[in-house]
């Protein structure tokens, strides 16, 4: 079974258009197509909802901001909350870089590397081991939180950005050889490997340069899932940094939880946030919707 | 043998980092976080001693309020509409774009945007959309409801005693439909078109068709959706704090963690935790094994 | 477009936001730095109005020394809380750190995180300049672990002049009954929720400041002594009086951090707020002048105190510095350019009341003859932890109403985190 989901991963956008009979239709077409189209636009519309007042609420000013006339539009549009926003979250949304770049590269290559062995390479007590390994991408968080501080500082890791890119890799080393292995598992064949074996070419070199060369769209896949996630977390950064050396969740939750929050501000700044990961999204969702098919575990 | 025995040793190797690591950080810490839970440290002092289950028992007879019996039953709530929410629009969604509408791409992109951003972000405009106000004070949805002459639909949203959580699980439908969508046009695409020409040629109609030969080759992929949604159900932390903040109406049991740790009663803290990893274990791990057996049978 | 193409158009958007914040410096102080990382919960309005006062007098004072700022914004300090004790858990202290003075303190005391003062205290001569009542409170086992900066009152009505005109209240009420009287006026004049009410925290003032009313200080003060019982009939009278005061509030109160009910009071919505006299200070950085003020009624000449205070916590980077800044917040310099922005009053008796605003002189009289009681909500009277589960069973009841339920849950909380005879 898993050929089938793993065939949809990242190769997804070159799937072969489908032909053949159409189902005898309930409806007349033009019917169907017009429901069709017109549920699909509702539900687009629903969900842009809250990023519209997001939005034209991040330019208003003064008296014009506020939840009874929040769906208006402004009457004039002004950039200081964006201002305003940029200044409390600058430092860090660097600091959110520094941490998310290097979490998506480290742990997607050790992703690779295990999911390789895993799929391909395997050893008795394979499957077992990575059940082990699988169970870690469920486990609640808050279930390692409490020895976790201590552990990093035993570890001698500074406080801050460091610390959290050593936790999200390491918690983020399930997920990515999960995706590797089911990605592998499609892409070579085992003649592949055995030819390779046979041949005597180590693991290493037979990784480097036959793996590695074709593992570009499973990288694209953990890579952004990577990025998001370590992006967007909230519950390590607020365990293990604060505003003064944290990722730009925590920066955003102090705009927005200020006792007298500048509510433009807060939504300009959660757009700031957001604008890298729903980049990432827009520019390469098409890969990455294959690919999440494939990060989940599926029988 | 031999030569067998030196080609898997190599790839053990190569894992053997991530191996360790896991150990340590995985289940290392949850042998601590098992162990700190057992004994009587109720604050940043040392423990004096083990206190066996004592931790987790008064968590059921003598919590204050039956405070987390009803972080539980918020947690059931909420765990029940999120999955039920994100399941219904994933698969409306899926099945509105499964025969190549077009401009999928573009669909596509929109439902599955929301993924992309934080709840941390999200909570900042869906506390706002969620606002209590109702009649001619109405904000948010409320306004919209109360502008279309919908006043009957107007909610007091997370507010409300019993159904506050249900409300909660709202702007989490909204971020993770578009996932579960993703995951229904995999599991659609992925069945074989001998099987739809078939049915057609036989004369079924579209309800037929779905009905009886799509729908019960979509099994795993509802399994995985469950799945999912399930576990970050349990784990629901960052869109609570953000849209309500830690308070008595909309407490789960992570956030209850949370709330305990700030009062340094760090043994308490861990037996919620370790509450809720039996949760989610007890669903997951059945599920990994059958994954396994599953994948050995084909 | 190709995925190559969407790859580099990504690296090409991110290396260009990745530019713009690169200049943007690390604010991380160093080891062995001149910076003095002063951690609060005062990031914006009165507060922080006040905080810049004292840094005013930091820099002149302690001119060697860099004042850093670690606000952490969000209602009465919980959110700065929490990230205080991750940082005081991963061992990266800030230099100085805000904490309410009294019960609260012993929380760190007991955890061994903060250093001695005892020293500093004879030094900078402050064991004579502040009230022998506020020392004996900072005092524990015979040592002191902070310096107070300020004073303040909790138990304060706050009221829109207009509203009350024009629903024909005149005077202020003296008396609980007077005041439920009031409160029914209001209704009747079309004020739909007269009492304007926040979440959590901001309840368990009202239901403290109505207690007082109801039991009198000294039974009040004995609540969390130890003394008296949280189980009898009249805190049952209480508690009942305290659900009917609820229904004068507005119904969305579980959504609202102080601020929000303090501008239903601004925009005319509501005629009274309970809250603390920082509220002073932020009806006047917002520019409201509106607004009157009496104590709770039925609360007499009680006075319920708390008390901000700094600390030199172990492991500070600039430990120093730190003692230069808390000299600063000891000083009657500091303390006057610090509270008459704050809205509080100092904590020092020797601060002559020129340049205060009205209200404050007030208050400066009154802390002189009133009886004093402490606050649960900030942390004179109680603990965290019993801060903790007293906060849980006020926000259950605030969704549900249950009289016996709460009376319960009060009586043991007391129990398994009061003090112990």
């Amino acid at each position: 079974m898993s050929t089938e989901t793993v065939a949809a991963t990242a190769p997804a956008a070159t799937a072969p258009r489908r032909g053949g009979p159409a189902p005898r239709q309930g409806l007349p077409k033009p019917v169907a197509r017009t429901i069709r189209y017109g549920l699909l636009v509702v539900f687009v519309l629903i969900v842009l909802m809250p990023l519209y007042v997001l939005v034209v609420t991040s330019f208003k000013s003064g008296r014009e901001i506020g939840v009874n006339g929040q769906w208006n539009l402004p009457e004039t549009w002004t950039f200081a909350s964006w201002a305003k926003a940029w200044t409390a979250l600058g430092p860090s949304f660097g600091r959110t870089f520094q941490l998310a770049i290097p979490v998506a590269l480290i742990s997607s290559l050790i992703g690779a590397a295990n999911g390789f062995v895993l799929s391909r390479w395997r050893f008795p007590g394979a499957d077992v081991v990575f059940t082990l390994i699988l169970f870690g991408m469920f486990i609640p968080y808050q279930a390692v939180m409490i020895p976790l501080r201590d552990v990093v500082s035993w570890l001698g890791v500074a406080p801050g950005i460091p610390t959290l890119v050593l936790v999200h890799t390491v918690y983020g080393i399930p997920i990515c050889t999960l995706i590797f292995r089911n990605y592998y598992a499609t892409i070579i064949p085992e003649e592949l490997i055995e030819a390779a074996q046979m041949d005597g070419a180590g693991l290493l070199r037979t990784f480097r340069s036959l793996i590695l060369p074709v593992s570009v769209s499973g990288f694209v896949v953990t890579v952004i899932w990577q990025f998001t996630s370590s992006w967007n977390d909230y519950l390590f950064a607020i365990f293990l940094s604060n505003t003064r050396n944290g990722p730009i969740t925590i920066a955003l939750n102090a705009l927005a939880g200020a006792q007298s929050p500048d509510y433009a501000a807060a939504m300009a700044g959660a757009l700031i946030t957001s604008l890298p990961t729903l980049l990432v999204y827009v520019l390469l969702g098409r890969w990455f919707i294959g690919g999440m098919m494939a990060g989940s575990v599926k029988s | 043998m031999r030569h067998r025995r030196r080609t898997w040793i190599p790839g053990l190797l190569l894992i053997s980092p991530s191996l360790i690591l896991l150990a340590v950080f995985v289940y290392g810490l949850i042998g601590w976080t098992v162990n700190l839970s057992l004994q009587d440290r109720h604050n940043a002092r040392p423990a004096k001693g083990y206190v066996g289950l004592d931790n987790y028992t008064k968590l059921f007879t003598s919590d204050i309020n039956d405070r987390f019996t009803h972080s539980l039953k918020n947690l059931l709530v909420f765990t029940l509409v999120f999955m039920v929410g994100t399941i219904v629009l994933g698969l409306i969604w899926a099945l509105l774009l499964e025969r190549r509408a077009k401009a999928e791409g573009f669909w596509r992109t929109v439902y599955l945007f929301p993924m992309a951003v934080s709840f941390v972000a999200s909570g900042v405009v869906w506390r706002w959309l969620m606002n209590t106000g109702e009649g001619d004070n109405a904000g948010g949805i409320n306004a919209i409801f109360h502008g279309l002459g919908l006043g009957f639909l107007e909610s007091p949203w997370w507010t409300d005693p019993d159904w506050g959580m249900a409300a909660m699980a709202v702007p989490a439908i909204w971020q993770l439909s578009g996932y579960v969508m993703a995951l229904f046009l995999a599991g659609f695409r992925g069945i074989p078109e001998e099987l739809r020409e078939a049915a057609v040629v036989d004369g079924a109609t579209t309800f037929q068709l779905y009905r009886q030969v799509l729908f019960p080759q979509l099994t795993p992929t509802i399994l995985s959706a469950l799945i999912i949604t399930g576990h970050m159900s349990m784990k629901m932390f960052d869109l609570i704090m953000s849209v309500s903040g830690a308070q008595w109406l909309t407490e789960v049991p992570a956030v209850y963690v949370w709330q305990t740790l700030l009062t340094r009663d760090y043994a308490k803290a861990a037996a919620i935790s370790v509450f809720l990893l039996l949760i989610v274990a007890v669903v997951v791990v059945p599920y990994l094994i059958h994954v396994n057996r599953s994948e050995k049978r084909s | 477009m190709r995925l190559s193409r969407r790859v580099a158009a990504l690296a090409v958007a991110f290396g260009t936001m990745f530019a713009t914040v690169a200049c943007s410096s690390s604010e991380e102080p160093g080891e062995g730095t001149k910076k003095v990382e002063v951690f609060t919960w005062w990031a914006d309005g009165g507060e922080k109005a006040g905080l810049d006062g004292l840094v005013g007098v930091f820099k002149t004072d302690c001119a060697d020394y860099e004042f850093l700022n670690g606000a952490v914004a969000g209602g009465a300090g919980s959110n700065a809380k929490q990230v205080l004790a991750s940082r005081l858990q991963q061992n990266d202290p800030p230099d100085t750190f805000q904490a309410h003075a009294g019960a609260e303190l012993s929380d760190y005391i007991n955890d061994d995180q903060l250093e001695d003062l005892s020293a500093q205290y004879t030094e900078w001569g402050l064991t004579n300049a502040f009230p022998k009542g506020l020392i004996e409170n900072l005092t524990v086992g015979g040592k002191i672990y902070s310096v107070p900066a300020n004073i303040h009152r909790a138990n304060v009505l706050w009221s829109n002049k207009t509203v009350l005109a024009k629903a024909g209240i005149a005077k202020d009420a003296t008396t609980l009954d007077g005041f439920f009287a009031d409160l029914d006026k209001l209704k009747a004049a079309g004020v739909a929720a007269p009492l304007a009410l926040g979440k959590d925290w901001t309840q368990q003032m009202l239901f403290e400041a109505l207690l007082i009313s109801k039991l009198g200080a000294e039974k009040f003060s004995g609540l969390w002594n130890g003394a008296t019982p949280w189980t009898g009939a009249e805190m049952t009278a209480a508690i009942n009086d305290y659900k009917r005061l609820l229904t004068y509030t507005n119904k969305d109160r579980d959504t609202f951090d102080w601020t929000d009910a303090e501008k239903l009071l601004m925009d005319g919505k509501a005629a009274y707020q309970l809250m603390g006299d920082w509220e002073a200070a932020d009806l006047d950085a917002k520019g409201f002048k509106d607004y009157g003020w009496s104590v709770f009624p039925g609360n007499g000449n009680t006075f319920q105190w708390l008390a901000d205070s700094f600390v030199l916590p172990k492991g500070a980077k600039n430990a120093d510095g730190t003692k230069c800044w808390l000299k600063t917040v000891g000083s009657a310099t500091g303390q006057a350019a610090f509270n008459q922005k704050k809205g509080s009053i100092p904590a020092r008796t020797d601060v002559g009341t020129d340049g205060f605003p009205a209200y404050q002189q007030a208050a400066m009289a009154d802390w002189k003859t009133a009886t004093q009681v402490p606050s649960c909500p900030h942390g004179s009277a109680c603990a965290q932890t019993w801060q903790g589960a007293v906060g849980s069973a006020q926000g259950k009841f605030s969704s549900d109403g249950d009289v016996a339920a709460l009376q319960t849950a009060l009586a043991s909380a007391a129990a398994e985190f009061g003090p112990k005879k």
